[in-house]
């Protein structure tokens, strides 16, 4: 587990809903269960959709709670490619072509992820990668990213 | 030609390996272990039967079979791809028989791993393939690791028990380990931990085993994890006494030591654990464990240095201080079973209505109320309750603990990071037999010697 500097998220900003789950083949679920409470930490709704999440359920999901972010969390080795299949699933729904969708995690079976496997992820979909060795700092700051794009569009 | 228990109670291979380990006083030390290629297999489990060590064998199942997916483990058999475990469905049984004879020819018994939450199929290939000895269980292996319902879990876990006692048209007696002792392996209060192994083994006996064991998890306090040893046998004496059983105690199940010194300490505090807490078997782990799966050497090298460590130890005395593990899990088990005559039904409605609740378990059927947390002196203990009925630790402030995202990553790598910052020992001969036999000095004395 990467051990991630003590900073402390924003305390502003926040109140957005996040729907979070993982790829259909990963049962790990203590990294969604910290993902929650950084998210909710930063005063985001969180709907957790826990291990093993199949691909149709995930769209299903997305479709009924309407979510601001959706983040994908996988640590098994299988993210880039499950997650792809994911991706592609998720933009084929019209009603899910603008969210922003981000996967993070231990995504290869061999360490980091190259290039040309974060450019496939782009391309199938996501909004941002957070391969492994991405810390917390990054993902709030994305986050904080996030919040200013919505505040200017409600403004 | 069946050995039996003291009560009468018929023996398998494996339970009876256990009990005759037991009787001469050794701890039966046990792997992980799972190849898809047979020669492999056979090879792993020659080697565990030939350590130096009262070692049961392992063959841990891949994860296409694990979810009953077999056409993608035949698709991987058939192209040569690397599978994680042995695809004991869809290899011939005369090919599993002849892998399993590895451990056999030297008495050594065999348990088949597989974390399976609709494990029909599985116990069908047991059954086929004359194995005697497996594990898991209806909440076990469905709350933490899958999204099956509770409920379709329990019905397919008593038709396996059932099915399973079939063995004995075959003159075997089956033998079948709760997996409840760990669950998601991190940050769960002994009480429920001993509650729902107990629970599970009263759910094998109404669906007809006979020969059963109980698993405890290590966690954060050897002298909390002693209660909870003591607080379990106690347990099956009170309420499973017409089984053979023995407890089975697995070496710290969450986030590893990344240093060699600080994964053999954790193993060699487990080893003692297991035999001062009357554990009849332990489920090693490896120096290798923070990084990748551990090779067949790896493996053995953590059966030998478990067996040394225990050796030396000695069962703890009757009378461990009693902070209230036992009289919890006592009164988790006596709300569920109130609940129906029928065990099952009665673990169903439990985890409906909150009464057993899984710390972190985001399982739709886990109530996900209740949270767990390390105290100040290192245990573990309840920060919220949610609807069990349990006790929780009130801070200094009077109020309970709230988890934070900072505080979890702290939390889950707590053990990891006490036995990582160890001082590096004293390197050659001499001093270290001259220091206090502290913990770890002791531990080291029993490595081999380095030239």
């Amino acid at each position: 587990m990467t051990v991630l500097a003590p900073v402390q998220p924003a305390a502003t900003g926040g109140g957005r809903t996040v729907l979070l789950g993982t790829v259909s083949s990963d049962a790990h679920t203590w990294n969604l269960v910290y993902l929650q409470l950084l998210l909710e930490e930063a005063g985001h709704r969180v709907i957790n959709l826990g291990a093993c999440v199949p691909e149709e359920l995930f769209a299903a999901e997305c479709r009924r709670s309407n979510p601001d972010l959706v983040v994908v969390s996988s640590v098994n080795g299988h993210g880039c490619t499950d997650g792809k299949r994911l991706a592609a699933v998720l933009r084929a729904d019209p009603a899910l072509a603008d969210v922003p969708i981000v996967i993070g995690g231990k995504l290869g079976v061999d360490g980091s992820l190259t290039g040309a496997q974060v450019a496939e992820l782009f391309a199938a979909g996501y909004t941002a990668v957070f391969d492994d060795g991405a810390d917390r700092d990054r993902f709030l700051e994305y986050l904080g990213r996030l919040e200013l794009v919505a505040a200017d569009r409600s403004a | 030609m069946t050995e039996r228990s003291a009560a009468g109670v018929p023996r398998g291979p494996f339970a009876a390996a256990v009990a005759a380990a037991r009787a001469r006083g050794e701890l039966v030390v046990q792997p992980r272990m799972g190849f898809g290629d047979p020669a492999a297999m056979r090879a792993g489990l020659d080697a565990v039967a030939r350590a130096r060590a009262a070692t049961a064998a392992t063959v841990t199942l891949d994860s296409y079979t694990r979810v009953g997916d077999h056409a993608a483990a035949r698709r991987a058999l058939a192209d040569g791809s690397p599978l994680n475990g042995y695809p004991i469905v869809d290899h011939p049984p005369e090919v599993t028989r002849w892998v399993l004879a590895a451990a056999h020819r030297h008495d050594v018994p065999v348990q088949v791993r597989h974390g399976s939450a609709r494990p029909e199929q599985i116990f069908a290939a047991l059954l086929r393939t004359g194995v005697d000895a497996t594990e898991g269980g209806p909440v076990s292996y469905c709350l933490p690791y899958s999204r099956v319902p509770l409920r379709d879990a329990v019905d397919s876990w008593a038709r396996c028990c059932a099915g399973y006692t079939r063995l004995r048209d075959l003159g075997v007696e089956p033998h079948l380990e709760s997996f409840g002792g760990c669950l998601l392996g991190q940050l769960c209060p002994p009480s429920l931990l001993l509650a729902v192994a107990v629970l599970e083994g009263m759910f094998f006996r109404q669906h007809g085993l006979r020969s059963v064991s109980l698993s405890y998890a290590q966690q954060t306090s050897p002298k909390q994890d002693e209660e909870a040893l003591a607080a379990l046998r106690r347990l099956i004496d009170e309420l499973l006494p017409d089984l053979d059983s023995h407890v089975v105690l697995y070496t710290y199940m969450g986030v590893y030591p990344r240093t060699t010194e600080g994964a053999l300490r954790l193993l060699g505090t487990a080893a003692r654990l297991a035999v001062r807490g009357g554990a009849a078997r332990l489920i090693v782990k490896t120096p290798a464990e923070a990084h990748r799966i551990p090779t067949v050497e790896e493996n053995v090298a953590a059966l030998e240095h478990a067996a040394r460590a225990a050796a030396a130890e000695q069962p703890a005395p009757a009378e461990v201080p009693d902070t209230g593990i036992y009289a919890e899990a006592r009164t988790l088990i006596e709300a569920v079973l109130e609940l129906s005559e029928d065990v099952g039904i009665a673990l169903r409605r439990a985890f409906a209505r909150g009464y057993l609740d899984i710390p972190y378990c985001l399982h739709p059927d886990n109530a996900g109320q209740a949270r767990g947390y390390i105290t100040d002196r290192g245990r573990l203990a309840w920060s919220r309750a949610g609807r069990m009925p349990v006790t929780v630790d009130r801070s200094a402030a009077g109020r309970p603990v709230e988890m934070t995202s900072d505080g979890l990553l702290a939390a889950l790598s707590y053990v990891a990071n006490r036995h990582d910052s160890v001082p590096p020992p004293v390197v050659g001969p001499g001093p270290t037999t001259a220091l206090p036999a502290t913990e770890f000095n002791r531990q080291r004395a029993q490595k081999p010697a380095v030239p």
